[in-house]
């Protein structure tokens, strides 16, 4: 077990030192980082000061390690927009985030899972046909068109939930459902189809033998094996969450960290991006190297190795 | 011998057919046979011939919705369970009739210690007041000869072997001391130097509880030793019934005559190893008249016309075949 | 006597029956085919590749008098502009139909290139095995558990906005996938005996894989390109409403419904229209998908 976790925690951080190679990489592809690190109104002083500090005259190892370094200890640059260190915009925004994540995945798995479990118990029937159709609808509609028109029917028409902003209770729900459907979709596709495969087993032969009901046989025996594969792809939920809060975010004007990417695109804040990016990567690789050490030993089978 | 014990289960005409894409599969198709209290019955036939559908259509648990059973009676101490409702079925399984799979690899929930799975029988069952449940179910791993009891219970199955685990699984069988066990090929997936602990084991659960068996199996060498009598099995029907030894020294049905014939002998110099020619014909297809026609030795016109009815042979020995009628006496 | 293939035994039947208990699959007759989706499709197609020709007016002529016109079937609509016209009098159902070209054409690229790169990858990973597959599966575990989105907008902002950028993003965010899955197959596929034939004629690594491999994995290619077609216009449309996708002037749908979002207690159409066709179209694309995989390969249905 140890091993497994020293093994993985080592993976995380080969994968943040590429990926922060990455990102020193790209901003040098297109010119002068230099460029993109500046505001519009720099003048060549700052520019002049600047290129020192990155080391931009100096060889490109060194420029590396002078990133690396200024990295680890928490420097990020400078988020042009803001004129505040990255790392500090994008802390003040994380809670919010935060916030709205697992509501949305709690909400996802808590309709999810028992629609996928209706579907395959009664499939074939008008209820697996109902759920599918849901499902199929919820893969193919773009969330940020979703969030637009929830707030056009609920908000504007309707009159009924806020359109934007952090606020109280109510101001949760549109965000949530906009983050969530995407996911639910996904999982009760794979609950059902799961569960249908672990059906045909034979161990549920056996436990109808000892006289259960089709019911306690489908809800005891059968879902634990089905929802193996929904925890295993529990890492990519999350990068799917953290994907779909950039959108959702943006449409609610939600001040989170999902909306701090939006700004930092559409101003061209490279500080502030390129800050976002490593810092939600440390975050994505932390919470994947929790769930796969959680996952490894709660499974009987590499416990007891 | 069991002769004159009381009949436990009788199954009358049983008619269990798979509606599947390419037509009607009448896998079980027109099964009889009787079963005594404390008796073993062997069901043999080769793969497909309809052996474990008749087990499953016992308990019915057909593979659903493409199975159905469409006929005939299952007299359970003169209950049918043909007519009883889904809850009461629930009630027979596990307490009243009980059945062993093939594959111990994958009769056991993998997410369960067998200590869950054995309580979970238990619960099923009757009280027994006095006693914890979790003493019961280490009671019924010793029963099946399962050392160290209460270490097991916390083991998951794929910490055990195959061995243990299809031991466990009888023990989840008998756990609600059911009056009848069918047993589905039970030793196929083991060893060969297990299959006889674990056949030995049954015997003696038999003889303590005066269990009525149905044990099916292909292999003639098990029926030897654990079966009093045999029925043999054919494209979905019975061809011919009788105890172990008659039916080993003077087999009347073609059929059984070529299975027999069919198993290799160590004594005497062997050219040629002896077989079937030809194969069953497809259970959605199935032809009027005798299903073995194509590959018996015996065969005329007759035969191919009209399915031969059943007829006794000898005491408690019967066979369905027109080559008794022609020769009633043996040979 | 009877063939093989007619003898149809017990256990076969009992498994079919439970498998197909478990997968329905369409009877192959004419009612089951997805017509709907044939239909929107083709639509598509056409559209896109005739937009110059069918399209009412030009895509950006702007008519500032005829600014936020409504749909033709409200009140103040004109047939003239059937869709309605943005803020700066531009017509919706010019932009919409010159939009899917866009859609379509960063789908195919992205589709051929992120596409090639998994199939090539997944091929040599699961032929191979050992550390090279060891390898590039914990790359493919990586990316796919990465929100790759974020390299995405990066490159957006470090290249510049347009085609090679999106295209190049798109394949960074599919590849894996397919990777996964094609390397499944392969080892499927190499087991079997005409690839040891192979060997034992002293065929070379890379013959083997381009003539016997690639051809016993190419339907389940097929299929999974089908599927991410959907996946990938909807990516696009994402990363174009936040700006990081083909630039103004050229009309996207996601740049649709991102620049009328500030008008949505107007001129709502000006959002849900382009959006309800991104969606429309990607339900066909995966009903499509999903009536091909049924057809051709029925193992994919856990993907």
């Amino acid at each position: 077990m140890q091993r497994f976790v020293l093994r993985r925690l080592a993976q995380s951080v080969l994968l943040l030192f590429v990926l922060a190679l990455v990102v020193f990489a790209l901003a040098r592809v297109s010119g002068n980082p230099a460029d993109l690190l500046l505001r519009e109104d720099a003048t060549q002083e700052d520019r002049a000061h600047l290129l020192k500090a990155l080391g931009l005259d100096r060889p490109v190892h060194e420029q590396l390690y002078l990133f690396l370094a200024g990295a680890l200890r928490g420097d990020l640059g400078e988020s042009i927009r803001y004129r505040k260190p990255a790392t500090e915009v994008f802390f003040e925004r994380l809670p919010n985030t935060l916030q709205l994540l697992p509501l949305a995945m709690v909400g996802a798995l808590v309709i999810a899972i028992p629609l996928g479990v209706l579907a395959a118990a009664y499939r074939g029937t008008i209820v697996d046909r109902i759920s599918g159709a849901v499902a199929v609808l919820g893969i193919a509609t773009p969330s940020f068109w979703l969030g637009i028109v929830l707030i056009y029917v609920f908000s504007i028409r309707l009159g009924l939930l806020p359109s934007s902003r952090m606020g109280g209770p109510s101001h949760y729900v549109l965000p949530t459902i906009t983050l969530g459907l995407f996911l639910v979709a996904g999982m009760m596709r794979l609950v059902r189809s799961s569960l249908l495969e672990v059906m045909g087993s034979e161990f549920v032969k056996l436990a109808r033998l000892k006289g259960l009901s089709q019911t306690v046989v489908i809800w005891k025996h059968c879902l634990p094996n089905a929802l193996i594969p929904v925890t295993t792809l529990f890492g990519v939920y999350f990068a799917l969450l953290i994907t779909g809060a950039i959108v959702t975010e943006t449409v609610f004007a939600w001040p989170g960290v999902g909306r701090l990417t939006y700004e930092a695109v559409i101003f061209r804040d490279y500080p502030l991006l390129q800050a976002v990016i490593l810092l939600k990567a440390i975050i994505v690789l932390g919470v994947n190297l929790g769930v796969d050490i959680v996952y490894a030993y709660l499974d009987p089978r590499v416990r007891y190795a | 011998m069991a002769a004159g014990a009381p009949v436990v289960l009788e199954v009358r005409d049983l008619r269990a057919y798979l509606y599947t894409r390419w037509g009607v599969v009448r896998a079980v198709d027109g099964v009889s046979f009787a079963l005594r209290e404390g008796e073993t019955l062997g069901l043999v036939g080769e793969s497909g011939c309809g052996k474990t559908m008749t087990g499953l259509s016992l308990v019915r648990l057909l593979p659903e919705p493409a199975g159905r059973i469409v006929d005939g009676q299952v007299l359970l101490e003169g209950e049918d369970l043909l007519t009883k409702s889904e809850p009461e079925m629930r009630y027979v399984r596990g307490r009243r009739m009980s059945m062993i799979l093939q594959d111990p690899q994958t009769s056991l929930n993998p997410v369960f210690t067998i200590g869950d799975q054995i309580l979970e029988a238990l619960r099923q069952g009757r009280a027994d007041g006095g006693r914890s449940l979790v003493a019961r179910a280490e009671d019924a791993l010793r029963r099946v000869k399962v050392a160290a009891p209460e270490q097991r219970m916390r083991a998951y199955p794929h910490q055990m072997s195959g061995g243990m685990k299809q031991r466990v699984v009888g023990a989840i069988a008998v756990a609600g001391e059911p009056r009848v066990l069918i047993a589905d090929e039970p030793t196929t997936a083991l060893d060969v130097t297990i299959q006889l602990q674990y056949l030995a084991l049954l015997k003696e659960i038999q003889a303590r509880t005066r269990l009525a068996m149905l044990f099916i199996t292909h292999d003639f060498g098990i029926v030897a030793r654990m079966c009093d009598r045999v029925a043999v099995m054919y494209a979905g029907r019975i061809v011919e019934t009788g105890p172990t030894r008659a039916l080993f020294r003077a087999p009347r049905h073609p059929y059984t005559e070529a299975l027999m014939a069919s198993v290799p002998r160590m004594e005497g110099a062997v050219t040629r190893l002896p077989s079937i020619e030809g194969q069953p014909p497809p259970l959605h297809d199935l032809p009027t008249g005798c299903r073995f026609a194509d590959r018996c030795a015996y065969v005329d016109d007759r035969c191919r016309r009209e399915y031969p009815p059943t007829m006794a042979i000898g005491p408690a020995h019967e066979a369905a075949c027109w080559r008794i009628e022609r020769s009633p006496s043996s040979r | 006597m009877a063939r093989v293939e007619d003898r149809i035994d017990v256990e076969l039947a009992a498994a079919t029956a439970a498998d197909d208990a478990a997968h329905p699959r369409p009877r192959g007759d004419f009612a089951r085919l997805p017509w709907g989706s044939f239909v929107i499709i083709a639509v598509l197609i056409l559209v896109a590749v005739l937009a110059p020709l069918i399209a009412p007016h030009s895509p950006t002529e702007q008519s500032l008098p005829d600014k936020l016109l409504p749909p033709a079937w409200e009140a103040g609509g004109s047939t003239r502009h059937l869709l309605g016209t943005d803020v700066l009098g531009r017509d919706v159902l010019s932009r919409l139909l010159y939009g899917a070209r866009v859609s379509l054409i960063v789908a195919a690229v992205a589709l051929l290139a992120g596409g090639g790169i998994g199939l090539a990858v997944g091929i040599v990973s699961g032929y191979l095995g050992g550390r090279t597959d060891s390898f590039l599966m914990r790359t493919v575990d990586a990316t796919l558990t990465f929100p790759t989105i974020l390299i995405a907008l990066l490159l957006a902002v470090s290249l510049g906005p347009g085609l090679k950028t999106i295209a190049i993003a798109i394949t960074v965010l599919i590849w894996a996938r397919f990777a996964r899955v094609v390397r499944g197959e392969v080892l499927a596929v190499k087991t079997r005996d005409f690839v040891a034939l192979a060997r034992v004629h002293g065929c070379s690594h890379l013959r083997i894989m381009a003539v016997h491999i690639v051809p016993n994995v190419l339907n389940t290619f097929m299929v999974l390109l089908t599927l991410h077609i959907g996946f990938v216009i909807i990516i696009e449309a994402s990363l174009s409403f936040l700006g990081a996708g083909i630039p103004p002037p050229t009309p996207s749908w996601g740049q649709m419904v991102s620049d009328g979002r500030s008008h949505i207690a107007s001129a709502w159409w000006l959002s849900v229209v382009p959006g309800a066709a991104i969606m429309l179209v990607v339900l066909a694309f995966n009903l499509f998908g999903d009536w091909l995989r049924d057809w051709l390969d029925p193992r994919l249905r856990q993907v």
